[in-house]
């Protein structure tokens, strides 16, 4: 009993806390940077155009094309260690 | 030399690209062996090469979401990640990193923020260092103890047992974790899982530094599931914080797509290389992070206080941060490749 009425307490504290903190929240005037895409060509003027078009466009295809090429990566060094001949399917070792 | 250095579309500074995928490939050994997004070693290193701060972090971030996702998967197929576990302590992670944010915001109103993260980091990183190796020394002393007496200490005998009493408080829901092989009150990873998110919060970390040992100490997790598990928490916090700072407009794709490429090898060598070293070694390599990463920090912080010490201090902070990437990578590298090396002639063997 002793140790629930602690963590009761614990609970309630943290809970006041957090509602403190959340009331307490605020922020300054954002600063807004424009890319210069007049040294860029190709891809990369596309992409600073886009970047100065739209921050909505440009996270939603960064957020794609990061797990994408992270996938891409990791199966093309799949490819690479099996054919080393390293075993990534199990780990023998069990301890802590 | 010109060729060497790449334009970046959105920062507008040069970079010298082959650094980019040199610190990548560091951080990517590090992250995939101790399941930690690495940001306190990336972005000095980001800022070094010449990026604004605010594009360093962003730019750290995004990279880092791509980096975990290769060690998750990787961490995956070995076994080491208990998704069940990851998605419970999700919610708290989300939700205590948002209030720690906030409560950044409020230490900002009242002047006090600076000193308040500093020696808050300073101490927690003291308290990780501490647990670690008085987990390590206690285990020591078992195994010499049970040497003495003829037996063998067990292998999932640990040192530091706080989960256990953490076990025996039994609130329902109870929840079963497989893979990690523990059951416990679900509100032991949630609420474990928002101290930590509320302290990443606010230190403005990824939070894997803290998350790691507190998966192991305080929920019971084996060293292996605890660092594939918090990978799997560092992809999705990493996709989150890469989404908030790219909306803000403050990540370099290109950068993190040059440093994924190093990344994506380093990340697999760590990966790979927890196959081959077992949990306490991994454990004491933990322990030496911290303590390099709580030195970096004591040295940026001796200018607030002694201002003509700033330069002096702030070389150091980078010598030691960079020597400290260089040395891990090496020593987890080194390791992977022996311990392949063995696998590889082991099978031969057995095929001859």
């Amino acid at each position: 009993m002793q140790l629930m009425k602690r963590i009761w307490i614990a609970c309630a504290v943290f809970n006041l806390s957090t509602q403190a903190a959340l009331a307490a929240g605020g922020g300054g005037e954002p600063i807004v940077i424009v890319a210069d895409s007049r040294k860029l060509t190709g891809i990369m003027a596309w992409w600073a155009n886009l970047y100065n078009e739209s921050h909505v466009y440009f996270t939603l295809l960064t957020i794609i094309i990061i797990p994408v090429i992270g996938v891409i990566f990791g199966l093309l060094a799949d490819l690479v260690m099996h054919f080393v001949g390293i075993d990534l399917s199990s780990r023998d070792l069990a301890e802590h | 030399m010109d060729w060497l250095y790449i334009l970046m579309p959105i920062a507008g500074v040069k970079i010298f690209w082959p650094g980019l995928i040199i610190l990548g490939v560091g951080v990517g050994v590090i992250g995939g062996f101790f399941g930690m997004g690495g940001a306190w070693m990336v972005t000095p290193g980001l800022n070094i090469l010449g990026f604004p701060m605010a594009f360093a972090i962003g730019t750290d971030i995004a990279h880092m979401a791509g980096k975990s996702l290769i060690s998750t998967m990787r961490h995956g197929k070995f076994g080491n990640v208990d998704y069940k576990l990851g998605f419970i302590m999700l919610v708290g992670t989300v939700v205590g990193f948002e209030v720690g944010a906030q409560m950044i915001m409020w230490l900002e109103r009242i002047g006090i923020v600076g000193p308040v993260v500093r020696w808050m980091y300073l101490a927690l990183l003291a308290l990780i260092a501490w647990m670690v190796f008085a987990d390590v020394a206690k285990r020591r002393r078992k195994e010499r103890e049970a040497l003495a007496a003829g037996k063998e200490v067990d292998k999932l005998a640990t040192g530091l047992e706080w989960h256990k009493t953490l076990h025996r408080i039994k609130i329902p829901p109870m929840v079963t974790f497989k893979q990690a092989g523990i059951t416990c009150s679900a509100w032991l990873p949630i609420l474990v899982s928002f101290f930590t998110g509320w302290l990443a919060g606010i230190l403005g970390i990824g939070g894997g530094l803290i998350r790691m040992p507190a998966l192991i100490y305080l929920v019971g997790c084996p060293t292996h599931v605890a660092v594939g598990t918090d990978l799997f928490e560092v992809m999705i916090s990493g996709l989150y914080g890469a989404a908030s700072y790219t909306y803000k407009g403050r990540t370099e794709l290109v950068a993190a797509i040059i440093m994924l490429v190093g990344a994506a090898v380093g990340a697999q060598v760590g990966s790979v290389a927890t196959k081959y070293i077992k949990g306490y070694g991994i454990r004491i390599a933990f322990g030496l992070a911290v303590i390099g990463c709580f030195i970096s920090v004591l040295l940026k912080l001796i200018p607030t206080y002694y201002p003509p010490l700033y330069t002096i201090c702030d070389v150091s902070a980078t010598i030691l941060i960079l020597g400290l990437v260089a040395a891990m990578s090496t020593y987890i590298t080194v390791k992977m490749v022996q311990g392949a090396a063995r696998e590889v002639a082991m099978k031969k063997g057995k095929t001859a």
